[in-house]
């Protein structure tokens, strides 16, 4: 910490977890800076599979859109369709996004 | 529509204060203390004036002439120390009651209910007297000393080192058993290979050189209770005949404090109705008598009622005398030389650990009372008293007992301490202070606050002082104390 100085054990306690803490997230503050796919991880994006109720029509985005954006071009495995196990053919009608998106269906775990 | 969070913040609770020309913060979730550099003491300063959202902090700190890196460092470690809180974190809740196996450290052993003095505050025989005797041993047998001594180190887990003390009563009317139960302690701690210390508290009028060599070979700690010099001792720690004690323990103080090389001799006065001039106190037993160490305790009583009792003037007074001490405690600090205020020394030790209490002390946790008939008490100044009682050394703890006594106790049941910052260091104050005060131990010491929150601070900007001028002082002493 560069601004607060901890002058007792509790607070030389709390510095370090806090440092241990802080080391233990590298990952994405390393030089250079790996690949940070933009749209789901470092903003709130809310339109994923269902809504909190179980259905789709509350979504703000579309759902199919989001969903297949993430199948491509993402890494983040929980929000989309798990296409290595169970979901292998879930893109195989949609060859083309733009024109086909309407084709992927939609996946409940 | 993507939405960024946005945070608002709000200053956590805290306690700010300033010492040698820099800021400091008492975390009151921690007990942490950290120095505030200007970046810190900006933001606190911004948050005054109410909740932020981040962006505005982030404007206000750049208007301030902060990069906007620096800006966010600044929110960020204020934030990971909680100092400041978003309305979007939850605090995690504090621990709720110790576990019912928690381990022993120490055992009081009442040794005897008896006294050869007649002080008229006195808590065990006086007017808000809570034992009731009865019917019950005056002193305590050989097997129920060994038997203590056994659950002691049964019970306290895989603890290097325990600790007992020998009270009373007046504990030197019983030394014959203190002699032979230290002797036996210490064989069974030996056998198990552990360490066992030992203390005592006596008013000093039956030391002999035979107790005084034991108690300095056994390095068992000593303290007195003494109210200071002649006329304020001889007011009312008296003989049952009215007779002063004075005359009877200096010559054996002396002695005492010259022969028993090996532990601190602590004096520990009571402060009532007109005993109160502090300095003069400290002075007559420090200089004078050669106490290494000497603290001070107000009555304690049921009311302003009892003719002993301190009142508002009082109490203003004793302060005055406390602070003038804690002067010439942090001057003695500043030239790296021990000073003998144990008032302000156990505050010390505590903000050096950042000790952050559940419980005001370790009464009925790691501390019991052993009663003279072997009842188990949460410590001493319950012996004796049934309402009070927590089991029976043959038995063991009543567990359900205790832990409504801890339930009871615990800061967080206390609804006045939820807003105050000094308690991570009082926890609401003296169990049995209370239950004499209030009828409940649970109850918060409402009438000592504004007193233990003015004395706090004072503890704190000493230690800042301290931390900024003399740090080294600082180490040495937690070393010294046994703290590291």
């Amino acid at each position: 910490m560069k601004h607060l100085k901890p002058i007792n054990k509790k607070a030389q306690k709390i510095e370090e977890t806090i440092t241990s803490v802080d080391e233990d997230v590298v990952a994405l503050q390393q030089q250079p800076r790996p690949h940070v796919p933009m749209g789901c991880t470092l903003s709130f994006s809310p339109g994923w599979e269902v809504d909190a109720g179980g259905g789709t029509a509350g979504l703000c985005q579309p759902v199919e859109r989001d969903i297949y954006d993430c199948y491509v071009t993402c890494f983040w495995p929980v929000q989309v369709p798990d296409h290595v196990n169970y979901s292998p053919d879930w893109a195989s009608n949609c060859a083309a996004a733009t024109k086909d998106w309407r084709n992927l269906d939609l996946v409940f775990p | 529509m993507t939405t960024m969070l946005a945070h608002r913040y709000r200053r956590g609770e805290l306690h700010e204060f300033r010492s040698s020309d820099t800021d400091f913060m008492y975390l009151v979730s921690a007990g942490a203390i950290f120095a505030l550099d200007e970046g810190t003491r900006a933001v606190l300063d911004l948050l005054d004036e109410g909740e932020m959202s981040h962006e505005e902090l982030a404007t206000a700190l750049a208007g301030a002439g902060h990069s906007p890196a620096d800006a966010e460092d600044l929110i960020r470690e204020l934030r990971q120390v909680r100092a400041i809180h978003s309305e979007q974190v939850t605090i995690a809740p504090a621990p709720s009651a110790p576990p019912a196996d928690y381990p022993l450290q120490a055992l009081v052993l009442n040794v005897t209910n008896q006294c050869n003095l007649a002080c008229t505050y006195c808590y065990e025989f006086g007017a808000d007297k809570i034992a009731t005797p009865a019917g019950k041993p005056k002193y305590m047998a050989l097997e129920t000393a060994k038997s203590s001594v056994d659950f002691l180190l049964a019970g306290s887990g895989n603890r290097e080192a325990v600790h007992i003390t020998f009270f009373g009563g007046e504990t030197l009317m019983n030394f014959r058993l203190l002699r032979d139960v230290v002797g036996y302690a210490n064989e069974q701690a030996a056998a198990q290979g552990r360490k066992i210390t030992f203390s005592l508290t006596t008013n000093a009028t039956l030391l002999t050189d035979e107790i005084i060599d034991f108690l300095s070979d056994n390095a068992i700690g000593v303290t007195v209770s003494m109210d200071g010099p002649a006329e304020m001792q001889d007011a009312r720690r008296v003989y049952k005949s009215g007779k002063g004690s004075y005359a009877v323990i200096e010559p054996r103080l002396r002695k005492l404090i010259a022969r028993h090389r090996t532990r601190a001799i602590t004096a520990r006065v009571t402060l009532t109705a007109g005993i109160t001039d502090v300095i003069r106190i400290y002075r007559h037993l420090k200089d004078d008598i050669g106490f290494h160490e000497v603290g001070f305790a107000p009555v304690t009583t049921a009311g302003e009622e009892r003719e002993y009792s301190l009142n508002g003037d009082d109490m203003t007074g004793v302060l005055a005398g406390f602070h003038a001490l804690a002067d010439e405690w942090l001057d003695y600090a500043l030239q790296g030389r021990m000073h003998g205020f144990t008032n302000v020394s156990e505050t010390i030790g505590e903000l050096i650990q950042g000790t952050n209490k559940s419980h005001p002390c370790g009464a009925g946790l790691g501390l019991l009372g052993v009663s003279p008939s072997g009842d188990l008490s949460p410590c001493h100044r319950f012996t004796d008293a049934d309402t009070h009682t927590l089991g029976h050394i043959s038995t063991g703890i009543d567990q359900g007992k205790r832990e409504d006594f801890l339930a009871r106790g615990h800061v967080q049941a206390k609804y006045e301490c939820q807003s105050c910052w000094a308690r991570p260091l009082c926890a609401g104050g003296c169990h049995h202070e209370a239950f004499v005060r209030y009828g409940d131990t649970g109850h918060a010491n409402l009438h000592y606050c504004d007193w233990i929150r003015q004395w706090t601070d004072t503890c704190l900007k000493i230690y800042g002082t301290l931390a900024v001028r003399n740090p080294g002082f600082l180490e040495r002493f937690a070393e010294r104390k046994g703290l590291s």
